[in-house]
């Protein structure tokens, strides 16, 4: 008897870990029969910039003539919200920092962008310079990836990607008949991304002369980009190649730099 | 009893009348002496950055004009093209530091001209100071070639930028991103032992130059020169 508690104590445990074990298997198992092959979701960061106080590039007064005034904010807000509903139609899923002129922080639109493991990562700008679509990646130097990466440095790892997928926005934007300039710069929001992340800058169409004044047809540089074909052109032509990434061939489904 | 009825009663009436007149000319004499002195002390201050401001942004005449490679940024392609020009310029064993405000201000100046292909207001006076100093040997923000930059003997630029500059800068990534490159790139051109640079903003650091290109990271130069610069 003096041995016999002890062993009944000892099989006691053994059959509480048992049944343990059971059931914390049965629901996995259960949940691998239900769905055998679940594709990964393939999912894109759309980040429209500024917002709230933060209006970005801007001219004119918000008092003076409606036609008149622009900001950089409502521009991204509409490009951002076209490709939403774009992307989706086309069954993907959108994950955008911003849905009303609300100022997000930088660290949180990024925060956003990392935790949704997406397959691009895009940051909608707008600019009274320039012309047509400029196409920006960071120019960070390419790195290898670590298992705890700077918060600053974190597209290191991605750069190759992200510049594959520049050139398939780049084409895709060409073919649309769009003027567009490939570059790298130094854009926080960018360098912070842990995902093929592109910087879109939106400029006049037809090119404004100077920052608030006529383009060469005559069309001011605020009406280029308030122009709802245009937007939707470029809308179109992103999706496209948003698409085109997705592809197997790009190479895009993986999720790791 | 007495004392204390005394304290209980009317307190202004032992206190004589002309003491209640000294007191108030004394706080009014007092008021008007700190307004006096505070519109002393900015005036003051006014006049020491007016001073800062009439410094020569551009070198004397009677230093021998030199020629001056800028590296010119243009919105319609987004490319920096060379352009050689013949400038005044202070020595560049005396003075350095002024030798790259002068070419930098000269620079501006092209941008501020009414037919700028890359239209950003403000002119010479927008570059407050160029501090150059030895490369940082532990460099984090411009890692391996910040080390081998600081072996090689090369400078760090600290361009210092007014306020007024920024806040007027035209906002784009591309315009802000063509103003860093084109000054860091004529810095090298001018000063090739320049091998990175940072920028302030009325000496203070500053997030983004104007809404996009960042202004707290070291920019190496080696990175701003067009390709066909850069190869031999």
């Amino acid at each position: 008897m003096r041995w016999s508690e002890p062993m009944a104590e000892g099989e006691g445990r053994r059959s509480r870990a048992f049944a343990f074990i059971l059931l914390a298997t049965t629901p996995m198992v259960a949940l691998a029969q239900a769905s055998p092959v679940q594709a990964p979701r393939y999912t894109v960061v759309l980040d429209a910039a500024h917002g709230g106080d933060d209006t970005g590039g801007h001219s004119g007064t918000p008092s003076g003539s409606q036609s008149q005034f622009w900001a950089e904010k409502d521009t991204t807000l509409a490009l951002s919200a076209r490709l939403r509903s774009l992307l989706a139609a086309r069954g993907i899923a959108v994950v955008t920092t911003r849905d009303s002129d609300t100022n997000v922080d930088r660290v949180r639109r990024d925060e956003l962008a990392n935790h949704a493991n997406a397959q691009a990562c895009i940051s909608l700008h707008a600019s009274l310079s320039g012309t047509g679509v400029h196409l920006f990646t960071s120019s960070l130097a390419p790195s290898q990836p670590a298992r705890l990466q700077p918060w600053s440095t974190a597209q290191g790892p991605w750069i190759n990607r992200s510049l594959s997928f520049a050139g398939v926005l780049n084409s895709a934007l060409q073919h649309a008949g769009l003027n567009v300039a490939l570059g790298r710069t130094s854009l926080p929001v960018v360098d912070s991304m842990a995902c093929p992340a592109v910087a879109i800058e939106l400029s006049p169409e037809g090119g404004a002369a100077n920052g608030s004044g006529q383009s060469g047809s005559g069309r001011s540089g605020i009406d280029s980009l308030n122009d709802a074909d245009y937007q939707a052109r470029v809308a179109e032509a992103i999706a496209a190649a948003i698409v085109e990434w997705r592809s197997p061939a790009s190479g895009a489904g993986a999720s790791q730099p | 009893m007495a004392l204390a009825g005394i304290g209980r009663g009317s307190f202004a009436a032992v206190i004589p009348r002309y003491q209640t007149v000294l007191f108030i000319v004394l706080l009014a004499a007092s008021v008007i002496m700190t307004v006096l002195l505070w519109r002393q002390l900015d005036r003051a201050h006014q006049r020491m950055l007016d001073g800062q401001n009439s410094a020569p942004t551009q070198a004397p005449l009677v230093a021998p004009a030199e020629s001056a490679t800028l590296m010119v940024a243009s919105d319609a392609d987004g490319a920096l093209q060379p352009r050689i020009l013949s400038l005044p310029l202070p020595s560049l064993e005396a003075n350095p530091g002024a030798r790259a405000r002068a070419i930098l201000g000269r620079l501006l100046d092209l941008y501020a001209a009414a037919d700028s292909a890359h239209p950003v207001p403000g002119g010479a006076a927008s570059v407050e100071q160029v501090f150059l100093l030895p490369e940082p040997a532990g460099d984090s923000s411009s890692g391996a070639a910040g080390n081998k930059n600081a072996q090689n003997g090369s400078e760090l630029a600290v361009v210092n930028l007014s306020g007024s500059f920024a806040a007027n800068h035209p906002s784009g990534i591309e315009t802000e991103t063509l103003t860093v490159l084109s000054i860091c790139a004529t810095l090298h051109a001018n000063l090739p032992r320049v091998a990175s640079v940072r920028f302030l903003v009325d000496g203070q650091q500053r997030d983004t130059l104007a809404g996009h290109a960042d202004l707290t990271r070291t920019y190496l130069t080696s990175q701003a020169v067009p390709s066909e610069e850069v190869t031999p």
